[in-house]
């Protein structure tokens, strides 16, 4: 029994993870339908420059909750940078251009990061600081939970929650979805749809970020491959939930979570890597709008 | 017709003169890297129809290699290790070879017909990330497989491949995906690519094109995948990871989708450019091929997206240029 | 007239197979009549490794090495005389990419010998053509017994995976005295999968209990699933032969959920980063290894000293096997007079107690050395000598 429990409290936690950054997946696709491969190594980007305002601030030598807000916040911004270079040079130009092209574009983009990260950063792992350290187990017997577990899944849900707000609430959110229906009637409509994008673009990026640096914080070891293994199960979970869906996404996210888990722990290990595209290919098969799929107006 | 055919016999009987002589008189390097090339080419093609013909963004071709590969050299070595005369033997290695090499391609085309299911319902991306899906996931499955060698590899596959063999596929799938786009058969192909609502209402099976096209396609990547077995003489599931479905797919890129001409450029020009860069990795220490290649995918996307062929062929720009003359 | 195509193709084809044969020359005879040999006042090695892809940290350390090495051979002066130089290509990785690189060192740079590569892997596939044109190799750390195997001219300097995991599995029944082990092996790795294989084997015979044997692949972060299911076994110690790329994330979540089992390795572990990342959580943790770095003797000393003078971090394990795997090439060299690939190659063969780095270097008939592997305790961040074991 203590097992079982422990098996889902890993599945949760490795789930909001994945959620994490299938957040800004599902955000950037509900946009621009474009499976934006290069998301999982702006995450990789989020944990190095994470790492590096760390390391120059000293950040780690005195772990606080201001500390992580603080490198959580760089790394955000640092992320959104990146994100808004990548759509500015990359995809705009490619706005009219066929979606394969658009595609093509993004595994190109998402190669040039990850080669270009082991040059810049080294290839070698790098420890990533713990900017934060918890004082308070809250373990009960064999069942144990890390904290920084429950923050990683609170937060997730948080920014759920915030995205949904942005996306129905707010004049911007209702650009987006303006944006997502019909870029050509929306720009008639007065709506700044280059900026738009731009915008869910860069908030996506920052997602990657903040992920980047969560991740770090709990597997404190970032290389410049990390994001590509996460960044498809990401978009598998953002599938799963029905693509562009906000809810969906975490939704997706911890399932896939919680079936790796199981499957790791239970039956066969090693094909732990086949299972997310398995999954992948049933539910494209079956039921290609995802878990969530049937409320086409949710779309970013 | 017949004017036609002579060509492609005259360059068969061509590479198998060539086979005489020059493997032993060639820089083995510059062997190796044309061996490789020679590959390289065929698997682009192959994926060409797949991709740039039939409009189906597939992106698990190492797959369908790996499949080919593996199936070839298992029963190579099996039978090579019961039978260790066969591998000096010219005429039986051959035999055997052939034998594997079809088997090898029957595999990956097996293979290729599940894959190709789902192109029934997906479309675009989704077909990409599927695609890429069946390709770890044939990954994984070898990586479990212990007859095989899992993840410590398949050493010792006896040394099949000759110049002859690699340059005769190349010309065999470059000759067949050459008839068949342009055979009526074949027109359907592009009839899926352009519009597949008025291929249906024009009475084409766009289920039955698109599958087949996925099934010569691997059939092809199959055969390739066995010759890079028996030259290379070791397989491991890492090479066949989806790296190297995306190095076919840059080559098909960079050529144009829907070009054979291009393909076959494409392969050989970005073969020889990785080895071409090489002084300059060993001049600064460090690696920029990945870098160049990535951004050479980017840029290409932006300036000229139809690659450097578009859908046309080497045989359309001769004709063009002949025409111009004759006006002038 | 389309009909009569395929048929026709076929029959050119199957002719010419029966032609060709006839006149094909016999490779290997051609180039070993050649056999390289030195002119001029450089003496040209070459270096296969992993400088990108996802395995480049290996590559790269195996690479400094190797550099330190050359640069104390030149400073002291050389081979006869003549300085060395070392052709470094990458190979990101990939078996067919090391083949290309294998013969682009031996027929453009016309290289004497080959250092490299660190996978067995790629080692595999470099094999044969080294072979083929007679040119020694010499593998710092591939440990599948296959690579030396593929002909005399193949040397490593690495234990194989037999020794590693009986070690290890001895080390756990003796030392540890303990009875029911679980096994955390990395799938995509052929290095951790033959250790786990051997150990699984030595540790039964032995009479010992494998309670479970999980798995993982290079590349994961998350092993919470692993160890909740090894927990359940309640083993009293853990066999993880991968990587300290991985291995130091997996002795954090082992922590985490409680598992107090000692963890059981091999040499992947050797690299500082393995205590940066694990922190405290590691310490208690033994793995094989060649050497020790508290081992006092002039050329370990002097190997770290100097290594960290010219790179600014610790040595790690493969960069101690790329430096040795230069050495024990060097050796061979100054001991032959000629420097003409057979000659090195008789040479290193013949290498007997050679006093390297990773202990003392005797190659056996199967031109793998016969070195002793000590183990290590993991304390405090750093390496204490447990225990020495002697290949029997």
């Amino acid at each position: 029994m203590t097992e079982l429990i422990q098996h889902l409290i890993n599945g949760l936690s490795l789930g909001s993870i994945y959620a994490l950054i299938a957040l800004g997946y599902t955000m950037v696709f509900g946009i621009l339908q474009l499976i934006n491969f290069a998301h999982g190594d702006v995450y990789m980007l989020g944990a190095f420059i994470g790492m590096y305002f760390a390391r120059v601030t000293g950040a780690a030598e005195n772990p606080s909750v201001f500390n992580l807000l603080a490198t959580l916040l760089v790394a955000m911004v640092g992320c959104a940078l990146a994100g808004f270079l990548i759509e500015r040079f990359a995809y705009r130009p490619l706005r009219r251009a066929p979606r394969i092209n658009v595609l093509i574009t993004a595994v190109g983009v998402s190669l040039f990061l990850e080669f270009a990260g082991q040059l810049g950063f080294g290839s070698d792992p790098k420890f990533f600081p713990q900017v934060y350290q918890p004082t308070v187990d809250w373990s009960m017997g064999d069942i144990k939970i890390n904290p920084l577990q429950v923050i990683v899944f609170a937060i997730s849900i948080v920014l759920m929650a915030g995205l949904q707000f942005l996306i129905f609430k707010t004049r911007t959110g209702r650009a987006m979805r303006a944006a997502s229906f019909n870029h050509d009637l929306a720009s008639l409509m007065g709506i700044p749809t280059d900026r738009v994008i731009s915008l869910t673009f860069m908030a996506g990026s920052a997602l990657a970020g903040a992920a980047g640096v969560l991740v770090g914080m709990i597997y404190p070891k970032i290389e410049p491959l990390m994001g590509v293994m996460p960044g498809l199960k990401a978009f598998v979970s953002a599938v799963l939930g029905g693509i562009g869906n906000i809810t969906g996404a975490v939704v997706g996210a911890i399932t896939l979570g919680l079936a790796e888990e199981f499957l790791v722990g239970y039956w066969a290990p090693t094909f732990r890597d086949a299972l997310a595209f398995g999954l992948l290919i049933l539910i494209l098969l079956f039921k290609p709008t995802g878990l969530f799929g049937v409320h086409k107006s949710e779309k970013v | 017709m017949i004017k036609s055919l002579k060509f492609w016999i005259i360059a068969l009987v061509a590479i198998w003169i060539g086979n005489l002589f020059i493997a032993d008189n060639m820089n083995p390097y510059f062997f190796s890297i044309l061996m490789y090339a020679g590959i390289n080419v065929t698997l682009a093609v192959s994926l060409n129809l797949v991709n740039g013909f039939t409009g189906q963004f597939s992106m698990g071709h190492a797959g369908f290699m790996s499949i080919g590969g593996y199936v070839a050299a298992y029963i190579s070595t099996t039978w090579t290790g019961t039978h260790p005369d066969w591998i000096a033997d010219p005429f039986l290695s051959n035999i055997l070879f052939v034998f594997n090499m079809l088997l090898g391609g029957f595999a990956a085309a097996g293979v290729g017909y599940l894959v190709g299911l789902p192109s029934l319902r997906l479309k675009g991306d989704y077909l990409a990330i599927v695609t890429l899906g069946f390709g770890e996931i044939i990954r994984v499955f070898i990586l479990n497989i212990d007859a095989i060698g899992g993840a410590r590899g398949m050493p010792n596959i006896p040394p099949f491949t000759s110049f002859g063999w690699v340059f005769t596929l190349l010309l065999v799938t470059v000759f067949t995906i050459w008839r068949l786009v342009r055979s009526s058969e074949g027109r359907k192909f592009m009839s899926v690519r352009e519009d597949e609502i008025a291929a249906e209402a024009m009475g084409v099976n766009t289920t039955a094109t698109k599958v087949k096209a996925f099934v010569i396609g691997a059939f092809f990547a199959g055969t390739a995948g066995a010759l890079f077995a028996h030259y290379l003489r070791y397989l491991n599931p890492q090479t066949f990871d989806f790296n190297r479905s995306f190095e076919v797919i840059i080559m098909v890129v960079l050529g144009g989708m829907g070009s054979i001409s291009g393909s076959v450029f494409a392969a050989f020009f970005l073969t020889f450019v990785r080895e071409a860069l090489r002084p300059l990795q060993e001049l600064t220490q460090l690696d920029f091929r990945m870098i160049i290649y990535s951004l050479m995918l980017i840029v290409l996307m932006l300036t000229r997206p139809n690659g450097i062929f578009g859908t046309r062929e080497l045989t359309d720009v001769i004709s063009l240029l002949k025409k111009k003359r004759s006006t002038s | 007239m389309i009909s009569r195509h395929p048929f026709s193709v076929v029959l050119v084809a199957l002719s010419v197979v029966l032609l060709a044969p006839a006149c094909k020359k016999s490779q290997t005879a051609d180039s070993a009549a050649s056999g390289a040999t030195v002119s001029g006042n450089v003496i040209k090695i070459g270096e296969v490794g992993s400088m990108t892809g996802s395995e480049a940290t290996f590559g790269i350390s195996t690479h400094n090495g190797i550099m330190l090495a050359v640069k104390q051979l030149n400073a002291a002066g050389g081979i006869a005389g003549k300085k060395v130089e070392v052709v470094s290509l990458d190979d990101q990785g990939k078996p067919e990419e090391a083949a290309v690189a294998m013969n682009k060192l031996i027929n453009q740079d016309k290289v004497i010998a080959i250092l490299g590569e660190v996978a067995s892997s790629r080692s595999l596939a470099m094999a044969p053509i080294a072979q083929t044109h007679k040119i020694p190799m010499i593998s710092p750390s591939s440990t599948n017994p296959k690579v030396t195997e593929q002909g005399d001219y193949i040397f490593r300097v690495c234990f194989i995976d037999p020794f590693q995991g009986t070690v290890m599995a001895k080390f756990a029944w003796e030392s540890l005295k303990a009875k029911k082990v679980a096994i955390l092996r990395d799938v995509k790795n052929d290095y951790s999968v033959g250790l786990a294989d051997y150990f699984a084997e030595t540790f039964k015979k032995l009479g010992g209990e494998i309670v479970i044997d999980q798995s993982y692949s290079a590349g994961d972060m998350d092993f919470k699933s692993q160890l909740t299911a090894i927990r359940s076994k309640n083993p009293e110690a853990i066999f993880v032969p991968g990587y300290y790329t991985e291995v130091g994330l997996i002795s954090i979540q082992a922590k985490g959920l409680g598992l107090t089992a000692p963890l059981l390795g091999g040499d992947g572990w050797d690299s500082p980063k393995l205590t940066e990342i694990g922190g405290d959580s590691i310490n208690g943790s033994y793995f094989a290894n060649h050497y020790s770095t508290e081992d006092n003797s002039p050329e370990v000393q002097k190997f770290i000293k100097e290594y960290k003078e010219m790179f600014g971090v610790v040595p790690d394990g493969l960069a101690a096997m790329g430096y040795d795997a230069a050495l024990v090439l060097f050796d061979a060299m100054k001991r032959s007079p000629q420097l003409t690939t057979p000659q090195i190659r008789d040479a290193i063969a013949a290498t007997q107690k050679f006093k390297a780095v990773t202990g003392l270097i005797s190659m056996d008939a199967k031109r793998n050395p016969v070195k002793s592997a000590v183990v290590l305790k993991i304390e405090k961040k750093s390496f204490k000598y447990q225990t020495t074991i002697n290949p029997t």
